[in-house]
């Protein structure tokens, strides 16, 4: 099943595939358990003249005891996951380390537009750009997108980075990442959003040092 | 313990000509098979849609044979919108609660009718109109509603956003007016089996699957209210000019969103338990055991109905929600797996040491029960906030909930059919083609949902019309191609059904008052029975159900109004 993902390229991408997984292994156990179990019935008992069911109402402890312990099992596992999970999304989506770059992204029907702050680091300066669905980061960074919305709720999704997060207008919702690996990946918009909806996306480009340096001298030329 | 015997007021000579019998019927019988044919119509129409749309996946911008041309992605959308809207609403709700719900309740509990037969007609009218303002949306100008079928403002609040126009404000009136209607049915669904039971149905004597629909029409009742509010609001603000759900005026796009899931959650459960309600009939009859952990079952659906109102941000982990919200209602949403593993094993329980004979509805029972196994497995996924972040809007989540949806609606439902057709047209099923359609239904079910979670693992996103148009899910194509043949197969395998329905209905052999050996009340009068149920006295109850081999009494099983033999232990 796992063979499907696609290839992930951030620092968390594997926490969360670990996840994945764990839920994997126990809903498969439970999976195996429940489906053996019913296909042993359907074949053991099926009916035969003279056979007589046993009367087993299952209201009293003794016997409900045969579904309430497997209970017990469903409850620890569960909390488990809880556990593993609480802290994946807390790392992911809590607070987040101190970015290194900084950068808004507006979701518009039906394009993502990316503003840089430039050279000074701030926004609202004369040195800000604002470019159409290309997102460039540099490698091995904190990177933290600034997500707007300008007319209905779109969803930044970045696959191979394991993010996804809604874009709400009339809020500025802050995400982050940190990729390990150069390349170019799409930015697609995962909320339906009109009838651009499909084929709506970006591109996220991660550089090496020297290509993000590169990039930026050809941005801000002379700076 | 229950006083009222169902004879008692209300109960009038049957209603002479067409129109009064077959229309204007206020009987629960007839009224049940209004809601069938209802929702069996919509269910045709949604599953061309669902067809529409696979076929539009696996080859984009094609013509679509039996459409004829291509679609565009507004259409596509509003295709996925009413494929939603349909099948939730308008199949879903009306086929299992409603249908089964008005059939069965009055002559399970040996009632002449339900409580308020008129209220009842007015039920089945108002989703008369509901269904015909849904069909007049196809034909505005704009088309219909295009917004999904969770209708999420801005998007669904502004014509400029979402191209539909006046579709959408038809789709919002259709919508209250079937919240309407099933609050007035609600009512006669609670309040039926609370007062008119008969001498000696005690309320925990009761079938399950009348317990089922009470608790699911508390569920819709007190879930309801936020919706209906927020369905006001948002044609407010489509078309007065207010700004509830719009930013730019003030509003708060995520309101709609909390207003929906909270009832949105109790919603899976109303649809849910009738089906879980119809398997609890269908396989301790198919078992000839009882069922195991009658009482355990109803404390089970009393807590995962409890905790549905408090999970609904479970749709919203990544919304832009408090990001510190999304572990309670990750912990709360996982501990439901609790409550319903129990009705897992408790069902499974009762197929142990049982007699199982694999007759049409025991097949789609006990299909029905491991589709639902997996599709409750699956929802673990979606319920852990941090693998949410990555499968959130991908088709893990279709996957996940036809999974769900499809155990519960079709496979139960079907099992509902088989097994209380006899009951309701008074003719045999035929037994061959049942077995062919469930043989078909469930094969190609899992052909189609099982890859289906693959594409999702794939990161392929929801209501995208064409994945072609991505990169990264190129390898994917193969897989959606499968799934649309798969799918193809599963509305083919259908017609074997639709034959049998409507040939049995004249030519099926004649059905007896209980051709299937069941316990229970509606298996005590003539298929189908007369106008107030029974053409006598109305039985009284001496048993809990599911009386199979009761240590004691001479036969194997005992019918619950039978009085008992001594030292039979069914006295509880």
């Amino acid at each position: 099943m796992f063979a499907w993902l696609p290839e992930n390229v951030s620092t968390f991408g594997g926490d969360i595939d670990s996840v994945f997984r764990f839920i994997y292994y126990i809903v498969g156990f439970w999976f195996l358990a429940t489906q053996g179990f019913l296909i042993y019935c359907l074949i053991r008992f099926r009916r035969r003249p003279g056979r007589r069911p046993p009367y087993l109402h299952g209201n009293n402890l003794s016997q409900a005891a045969w579904i309430l312990l497997p209970l017990v099992i469903v409850l620890v596992l569960d909390l488990w996951i809880d556990f593993r999970s609480a802290d994946v999304w807390a790392k992911v989506k809590v607070g987040g380390p101190r970015p290194d770059v900084v950068i808004e992204v507006t979701g518009k029907q039906f394009n993502w537009i990316m503003t840089y702050p430039g050279p000074d680091g701030r926004f609202g300066t004369a040195d800000d750009k604002k470019v159409e669905n290309e997102l460039h980061v540099p490698v091995n960074k904190v990177v933290q997108v600034v997500l707007r919305g300008e007319d209905v709720i779109h969803s930044f999704f970045l696959p191979q980075l394991r993010l996804k997060q809604d874009v709400v207008p009339g809020r500025a919702i802050r995400a982050w990442f940190q990729a390990t690996k150069p390349g170019k990946y799409e930015i697609p918009c995962a909320e339906l959003c009109g009838f651009g909806h499909s084929g709506m996306k970006g591109w996220l480009h991660v550089h090496a040092e020297a290509q993000y340096k590169e990039w930026a001298r050809k941005m801000w030329p002379g700076s | 313990m229950s006083g009222t015997t169902a004879a008692a007021g209300g109960h009038h000579g049957e209603p002479g000509g067409f129109l009064r019998k077959y229309v204007f019927s206020a009987d629960h019988k007839m009224i049940a098979r209004q809601y069938m044919f209802i929702s069996l119509f919509w269910a045709a129409v949604g599953g061309y849609f669902a067809y529409i749309i696979r076929w539009q996946l696996a080859h984009p911008e094609a013509d679509i044979p039996l459409f004829g041309r291509p679609i565009g992605p507004d259409e596509y959308n509003a295709f996925v919108t009413m494929h939603g809207t349909i099948m939730v609403f308008f199949v879903a709700m009306p086929l299992l609660l409603a249908s089964f719900g008005n059939f069965l309740i009055p002559l399970m509990i040996g009632a002449r009718d339900m409580a308020f037969p008129r209220l009842n007609m007015l039920s089945v009218w108002v989703l008369g109109a509901a269904s015909a303002l849904l069909l007049l949306s196809f034909f505005v100008e704009g088309g219909p509603a295009a917004g999904g079928w969770t209708g999420y403002p801005p998007l669904s609040a502004r014509t400029a956003y979402v191209g539909a126009d006046k579709g959408m404000d038809l789709w919002l009136l259709a919508l209250a007016l079937e919240f309407a209607s099933f609050l007035m049915g609600g009512i006669n669904f609670l309040v039926t089996p609370l007062n008119m039971r008969t001498r000696g149905m005690g309320l925990l004597r009761m079938p399950l699957f009348v317990w089922m629909v009470m608790i699911a029409s508390l569920l819709f009742l007190l879930s309801v209210g936020p919706l209906v509010a927020g369905a006001v609001m948002l044609l407010l603000d489509r078309n007065l000019g207010t700004s509830f759900f719009l930013a730019s005026g003030g509003g708060d796009p995520l309101l709609w969103q909390h207003l929906f899931w909270f009832f949105g959650h109790p919603e899976v459960y109303v649809i849910l338990l009738p089906g879980l309600g119809a398997m609890m009939e269908v396989m301790p009859t198919f078992s000839r055991k009882t069922i195991f952990g009658y009482r355990p079952i109803i404390v089970a659906v009393l807590v995962a109905g409890a905790l549905s109102f408090v999970v609904w941000a479970h749709h919203q982990y990544i919304s832009g929600l408090d990001p510190r919200l999304a572990t309670p209602f990750s912990v709360t949403t996982i501990l439901i797996s609790v409550p319903f593993a129990l009705i897992v094993f408790a069902l499974l329980a009762t197929l142990w040491g049982g007699s199982i004979r694999l007759a049409t509805p025991m097949w789609f029972a006990v299909g029905g029960l491991a589709v639902f196994i997996f599709g409750g497995l699956t929802g673990i996924f979606n319920g852990s906030a941090a693998v949410d972040i990555y499968i959130h809007d991908t088709y893990f989540v279709v996957a996940h909930f036809h999974s769900t949806f499809f155990s519960a609606l079709f496979l139960a439902g079907f099992a509902a059919i088989y097994y209380w057709y006899p009951k309701m047209f008074g003719r045999m099923m035929n037994e061959a083609l049942g077995q062919i359609h469930f043989w078909g239904t469930f094969l190609f079910f899992l052909a189609v949902f099982v890859p289906m979670h693959l594409v999702g693992v794939g990161g392929m996103m929801r209501r995208i019309a064409n994945p072609g148009q991505y990169e990264f899910l190129a390898p994917l194509s193969g897989l959606n191609r499968m799934i649309t043949m798969s799918a193809v197969l599963l509305l083919l395998s259908q017609f074997f059904f639709a034959f049998n329905f409507f040939w049995s209905m004249f030519r099926g052999r004649r059905a007896p008052d209980n051709p299937w050996e069941g316990t229970t009340l509606e298996w005590t009068t003539p298929s189908p029975p007369p106008h107030g149920n029974w053409p006598g006295e109305v039985p009284q109850v001496h048993h809990p159900p599911y009386g199979y081999g009761l240590p004691g009494a001479g036969e194997d099983w005992v019918p619950q109004h039978r009085p008992a033999p001594s030292g039979a232990g069914a006295g509880r």
